[in-house]
């Protein structure tokens, strides 16, 4: 842990000009914007202005064709959570901004009704009326009964913070992606089986009216045929072309392009179904010979229905719930998945940011960061397995490659938190060039780490694939795959694609709502843009025209779906014509300029900015902004698509949460109710999470009892020494709750073997033996009553010069002496850290320098092995010595502190298979004392 | 309670008053081993180790399985199943001159009446034959003759395919306890109290058959015969249960010199007694030899002896090394200019005294070293015992304890001495302990760092 977020100074913009600030000036990447309000003198936590509610919240709305947008449901579902926030009037907002084309339907030139597959649009909104700012995420799914297929829908994540919304941006749209993949996913399937059942329900139709046709031929056989004869004859034949429609739509469905389910890590079982699904059905058409049929067909056997012959397109029946158009078990992964996105972005942006700036800068320190840090293995698999764009294929994932903050980190905060230790190495260097041979350095660890250091030294910008799309579409007929079988799915090109982007966005709305321009593409805008972009209210007036002539247009052209364009999609353009979308601003232009070159197929950004129409902003005072804002400096453009996401801190941070989540789990889920985990945490059995990280409240508990035991012992040094260094502790005591409880808060002094787990057991009855030394450093032990020379105790004894104990109930230890420096630094039994996580924190950065010392200390080569042949083990070993007392300031015990972690550093990095097997034990015979209170 | 705690935790009660042993605080500075790693694969008593190359070494037990261990890394590297019984006798097996491959082979044998030939690189068994009468005891590979010969109430020859080639009669019940080759293709059995010598006779152009012949039996020991080993070309040694040690001439088998009651374990039984601790005779009891050019180290009972071969006498012992009785020991190269020797006893630890000279003059001569001893105990709990020194007579030599090695939990069967990677301990806790030097360790672990980054092209060495 690098920075502390609760520590995060409030500041007001005036007084940090006054003040005089002598202290080394705060890194630029730990500055966090300033609070809007301060100049109000508000305390930035206290709750924004205006908003109806008490904290974020997620909300799932429909464009439901009977009633309109109405609202489906919330995350949490607590109505103390939303308060008196009107959701149906939200609902509408957030509904009506929705443009997604999602063309269903006749074609012009196509025989059959096409499904498109339309990517989400992710757009940001506020309403200052409610004082709330939204995320919208609108997808699509499809509905047989629904007109047109397809039921549009929407997820908001709403926050009084509209910071906050701007800055997350991007990991907004990489969770709610996740969540709006599965949703589909699950969508798709119960699509296809309802199709099935629809074309057996036909076949059997077909059956029944051609029995009857027969019939009636056979009455009649006076040469012409009744009226009613003629009836059933069109009958059959308008039945034949449903049949051969509905196979049709079926076969698309399940050609879905099963690549863009890459990397949708949640949706993981479904992958292979869909996999089967669009090489089967690229090759058969008949659902029967599929092999995947049994995926659809394997349900209870369905009785086929007679289907009348008119159609009731009515309004009395009912539509599908959410649940019931996707499948419940994808519905569940949702919900669950739109629970950990509230977990994750829950609390004050300064938090998130901070946390992600963390978050990245130990994703850095790779090579040490498992020795003391909580890392989920969920993020390592994550990343060892990056989605990887298909050929030619723009990045769909692109936004999991713009991290925010990160950006900013990159080598220089290496320095920051190594700084402290005094390496006169390459001070003749100039700053670049120390910069350059840091990453140099760096680089001798990892070439992907080189990678990494590199692209955010020199680009530091984010080359993003993804746009908010006010026009989705455009972006969905790029990313289908040009195969044969989707040929067919393309979308010819009509007139409306000449539109221009702006007008796609409708903002039919009468209201305030305002689409706030959210382009992840910033990466293309210089930075003279930037600067200039305050100003970029004032150019929406120009756009209102153009914007009113576009939906006059759209209207013209497809009339059939103007009814519902409220929430329909219009067509989208093809790239190359978004740059007339721009045309008559200034910073438009420039923009567009500078976008136009990177509009290759892979790098599709539109980028657009939407004003909102003129007359009603004047009424309601609406928010215009832009995502600009929240990204880092843009230095260049050229960065391509580099493994970005080894560096995203929304992965991190929701690796973070998922241990959170199930922490937090009883609670949340069920209801709202704060949660008890963390309270449980000291008595549960950590056997139950024995790998897991702490969540937050659990480190905060650790901390607070770590700082009661420093202050009440007086011997926690050598205790906290024998930790560090690696000679198992064995705190011993009668009492189960108070051993664990203590075995909990030092064990974040406890160095990992691996990431894996933490060599730390809670609470055992049985004599120790010689493997547990090997395996555990920090062991709870119960103190029973038995005759001398048996039990615990005497094994305890025996192995006596491997351990410390820690007598809990005569507060006595047992264990070598220390003389170092370092953990008085560490614990400071004065120490004016009252708080628990606070303290943590404080644990956190100083063994993060330690770990730094330990670096260097394990990969400086002369320091370990000869510089030449001629040196002998003794000048090495000499200037190992040195180098530990005089460049590292390590004094006496100290320097065991450090060559123990070295030795982890070392066993680690050699191992092929990190987190197998235990370290050896190590010891050294030195005399033990006792201490005694 | 709290007794252990404040007396240091080392010995806790009786004993640790009443023994005479040397112990050593835990300061050891000589003691080079600082690093230890656990090796589970047996599920029960590991009595068998041997050394197969540089590197590797198998492991064999009551649990019939033989495990091959990579002493560096500790790595379990082959489990070879195949006996439904303990092993009784585990040895490498050289391979065929004429075998294509050159795989290290071991042979074993177990209680369950069978030997199998293992190859130790594949783990396949190579072959299994299972005609005995009695559980083999003792095996040895004459490479002279090609041939080699497993003991047990019998005695049987057998060629490199494992064919049999002839065997003597029923001997004894009992069986023969160890089995040593001599020069004039003979070999010396140990059979209860009696030594036999026996001749195998090759095939001739007379004779196409193999022949094995008793020459002579040796009846001079009064107790059975526990430990039997060549100490040079000229003579081999043999200890009995009643602490005679008698040393033979090789070629003519005759006893050189024989030292029977000069361990006078009287004094110290007496408070051994007292604690019953140990009961008399075991105390002792000659388990085990090692020697160099000079000397011979005995385990006698619960000591270890230092017998020079020249004066005929022992010049050093310390008569309470352990605990408990001597099982095992061996000699360590010499290091800087002192001899070490380890002992392992059949207490839960090993514990490794050294033997070295006080004064530099004599050093050249006689001992000159220091010996780590492993000592084990039969008595249950105390853990360490060291070795001392004891200035015998004229020779300025002694015993110094230099480190003791706590990690089993139950007696120490035996150990094994690498050069690189340390010493490998097993025992009846079924566990392994492989005993590295920390700082040598370390040292590795660096090159192995240094030499992957080389490896990943990251390594930059400084201009």
């Amino acid at each position: 842990m690098i920075s502390a977020p609760d520590v995060v100074a409030f500041t007001k913009e005036e007084e940090y000009e006054e003040e005089p600030y002598n202290e080394p000036a705060l890194p630029e990447e730990y500055s966090v914007p300033l609070f809007p309000f301060s100049s109000q003198g508000a305390n930035p936590w206290s709750k924004l202005s205006g908003a109806k509610f008490s904290r974020d919240f997620i909300l799932i709305s429909e464009f439901s064709e009977q009633v309109g947008p109405q609202p489906l449901l919330t995350i949490p579902n607590d109505t103390k959570v939303f308060g008196t926030f009107d959701l149906n009037y939200f609902s509408l907002r957030i509904m009506s901004v929705d443009y997604q084309a999602s063309f269903v339907g006749h074609p012009p030139g196509s025989a059959y009704p096409k499904l498109n597959f339309v990517e989400d649009s992710k757009v940001v909104l506020g309403d200052s009326k409610e004082g709330a700012f939204a995320y919208v995420h609108h997808l699509t799914l499809y509905d047989l009964e629904a007109r047109g297929f397809v039921r549009p829908f929407c997820m908001a994540y709403i926050s009084a913070d509209q910071h906050k919304i701007m800055q997350q941006f991007q990991e907004l749209s990489a969770e709610f992606s996740k969540a709006s993949e599965c949703l589909k996913t699950g969508n798709r399937k119960a699509f296809a089986g309802e199709l099935e059942k629809k074309l057996k329900d036909l076949d059997y139709t077909r059956t029944v009216l051609h029995t009857e046709t027969e019939i009636q031929k056979k009455a009649n056989d006076k040469g012409f045929y009744s009226s009613q004869a003629i009836e059933k004859a069109n009958e059959l034949a308008s039945v034949e072309k449903s049949i051969i429609e509905h196979q049709d739509l079926l076969k698309q469905i399940r050609s879905y392009p099963h690549r863009k389910l890459k990397g949708s890590a949640l949706c993981c079982g479904e992958t292979e179904h869909t996999q089967d699904q669009t090489s089967q059905a690229a090759t058969t058409s008949n659902p029967d010979e599929s092999a995947d049929t049994d995926l659809y067909t394997c349900r209870p056997a369905y009785t086929p229905k007679l289907i009348k012959a008119k159609s009731t397109k009515c309004f009395d029946k009912k539509l599908k719930t959410l649940e019931e158009l996707c499948d419940t078990e994808y519905f569940t992964q949702t919900l669950a998945q739109l629970s950990h996105i509230e977990h994750m972005f829950r609390g004050d942006l300064c938090y998130l940011l901070t946390s992600q700036i963390d978050r990245a800068l130990l994703k850095q320190q790779h090579i040490t960061n498992f020795l003391f840090e909580d890392f989920v293995e969920v993020a390592e698999k994550q990343e060892s397995a990056p989605p990887k764009p298909g050929p030619g294929r723009p990045p769909s994932r692109s936004l999991e490659e713009c991290p925010i903050p990160q950006v900013l980190i990159s080598v220089g905060s290496y320095k920051s938190s190594v700084e402290s230790v005094p390496i006169k190495m390459e001070q003749e260097l100039g700053d670049e060039e120390y910069k350059e041979a840091d990453v140099a350095e760096m680089s001798s660890f990892d070439p992907q780490e080189n990678l990494d250091y590199l692209d955010m030294d020199m680009k530091g910008s984010i080359s993003s694939g993804e746009s908010i799309e006010v026009l989705g579409t455009e972006k969905s007929t790029a990313v289908l795959p040009k195969s044969d079988s989707q040929a067919s799915l393309t979308v010819p090109l009509s007139p409306q694609v000449v539109r221009s982007k702006a007008v796609s966005h409708r903002t039919i709305s009468e209201d305030s709502i305002e689409v706030l321009s959210t382009c992840p593409s910033e990466a293309l805008i210089p930075e003279d843009f930037k600067a200039s972009y305050p100003s970029a209210i004032n150019e929406e007036e120009s756009y209102a025209d153009d914007s009113e002539g576009a939906i006059h247009f759209q209207a013209s052209v497809s009339a059939p779906e103007l009814g519902e364009a409220e929430e329909g999609g219009l067509e989208t353009p093809p790239s190359q014509i978004d740059s007339s979308c721009c045309i008559g601003k200034e910073s438009d232009s420039l923009r567009v300029r500078l976008s136009t070159p990177a509009h290759t197929p892979s790098d599709q950004d539109g980028v657009v900015s939407i004003p909102p129409q003129r007359y009603r902003q004047k009424d309601q005072g609406f928010h215009v902004d832009f995502a600009v804002e929240n990204a880092s400096p843009l230095r260049d453009s050229s960065s391509e698509g580099f493994p970005a996401d080894e560096l995203d801190p929304s992965r991190l941070l929701a690796s973070r949460d998922v241990s959170k989540t199930s922490l937090d789990n009883y609670s949340d889920s069920a209801s709202n109710m704060s949660s008890l985990a963390s309270t449980s945490s000291d008595r549960t059995p950590p056997s139950a999470h024995p790998t897991g990280p702490s969540s937050e409240r659990h480190k905060k508990r650790a901390g607070q009892n770590a700082l009661k035991f420093i202050r009440q012992y007086p011997f926690a040094h050598p205790a906290i020494y024998s930790l560090l260094s690696g000679r198992t502790l064995v705190v011993l005591g009668e009492d189960e709750a108070i051993v664990r409880k203590l075995v909990t808060a030092l064990s974040i002094f406890v160095p990992n073997h691996s990431r894996y787990a933490k060599p730390v057991k809670h609470w055992v009855s049985s004599p120790l033996h010689i493997t547990d030394f090997q395996r555990w450093k920090l062991i709870g032990l119960q103190r029973v009553a038995a005759p001398a020379g048996a039990g615990p105790l005497h094994a305890l004894s025996r192995y006596s010069r491997y351990t410390s104990v820690l007598d809990l109930d005569n507060k006595a230890l047992r264990c070598p002496l220390y003389r170092g420096a370092l953990v008085p630094r560490l614990a400071d039994h004065r120490t004016q850290i009252k708080r628990g996580s606070t303290y943590y924190l404080h644990v956190q950065s100083t063994l993060a320098q330690l770990c730094s010392k330990a670096f260097l200390y394990t990969f400086c080569h002369h320091l370990h092995l000869p510089a030449h042949d001629k040196e002998t083990e003794e000048v090495v070993a000499g200037r190992q010595a040195s180098f530990l007392k005089l460049t590292l300031g390590l004094v006496n015990e100290d320097v065991k502190v450090v060559q123990y972690l070295a030795e982890l550093l070392k066993l680690r990095y050699v191992q092929d298979t990190p987190g197998t097997g235990h370290p050896m034990l190590r010891f050294d015979y030195v005399p033990s004392f006792l201490y005694k209170i | 309670m709290l007794r252990w705690l404040i007396g240091g935790g080392r010995e806790p009660q009786g004993l640790a008053e009443k023994s005479p042993l040397q112990t050593i605080g835990e300061e050891q500075t000589q003691n080079p081993y600082t690093e230890l790693l656990v090796l589970k694969a047996h599920h029960d008593i590991v009595r068998f180790l041997v050394r197969l190359d540089e590197y590797r070494f198998a492991s064999a037990g009551d649990d019939g399985i033989v495990v091959v261990w990579n002493a560096q890394t500790g790595e379990k590297l082959l489990e070879l199943n195949g006996h439904t019984q303990k092993i009784t006798a585990l040895i490498t097996f050289p391979s065929l001159e004429a075998c294509e491959e050159k795989n290290q082979l071991i042979l074993t044998a177990s209680a369950d009446r069978t030997v199998i030939l293992w190859d130790c690189d594949t783990g396949r068994q190579v072959q299994k034959v299972s005609c005995f009468q009695s559980t083999v005891k003792c095996l040895i590979v004459l490479q002279r003759l090609d041939v080699w010969l497993s003991g047990g109430n019998d005695l049987c020859v057998w060629n490199q395919k494992l064919d049999l080639l002839c065997k003597t009669s029923h001997l004894s019940d009992t069986g023969i306890s160890a089995l040593i080759e001599i020069p004039k293709n003979c070999v010396v059995a140990a059979v209860g109290k009696e030594l036999i010598i026996f001749q195998l006779v090759a095939p001739t152009e007379e004779s196409l058959e193999w022949d094995i012949l008793e020459i002579k039996r040796l009846l001079d020991h009064q107790d059975h015969i526990l430990s039997l080993v060549n100490v040079n070309d000229v003579s081999f040694v043999t200890g009995s249960h009643v602490g005679e040690m008698i040393i033979w001439d090789i070629l003519d088998w005759t006893v050189q010199a024989c030292e029977c009651n000069f361990w006078d374990p009287s004094p110290q039984l007496d408070t051994q007694q007292e604690i019953k601790l140990c009961q008399k005779p075991n105390d002792i009891s000659i388990h085990h030899f090692t020697w160099d050019e000079e000397n011979v180290f005995a385990a006698v009972g619960r000591g270890l002896y230092v017998y020079n071969l020249q004066m005929k006498r022992v010049i050093a012992c310390q008569k309470s090394a352990h605990d408990s009785n001597v099982l095992h020991i061996a000699k360590l190269p010499n290091r800087k200019g002192r001899r070490s020797a380890v002992t392992c006893s059949h207490k839960n630890h090993v514990q490794y005294a050294p033997n070295r000279h006080v004064y530099t003059k004599p050093l050249r001569i006689g001992i000159s070293g220091f010996f780590n001893m492993w000592g084990f105990g039969r008595v249950n709990k105390q853990a360490s015992q060291p070795v001392k020194k004891q200035q015998e007579n004229a020779p300025p030599c002694s015993l110094e304890l230099i480190g003791d090695l706590i990690g089993h939990s139950s007696s120490v069967e035996m150990f094994l001495y690498f050069e690189d990677h340390g010493l490998v301990t097993c025992s009846a806790d079924h566990l392994i302990i492989l005993w590295k030097n920390g700082e040598r360790e370390s040292g590795l672990r660096s090159l192995k760092l240094f030499q992957k980054l080389e490896e990943d092209g990251d390594l930059y060495l400084a201009v």
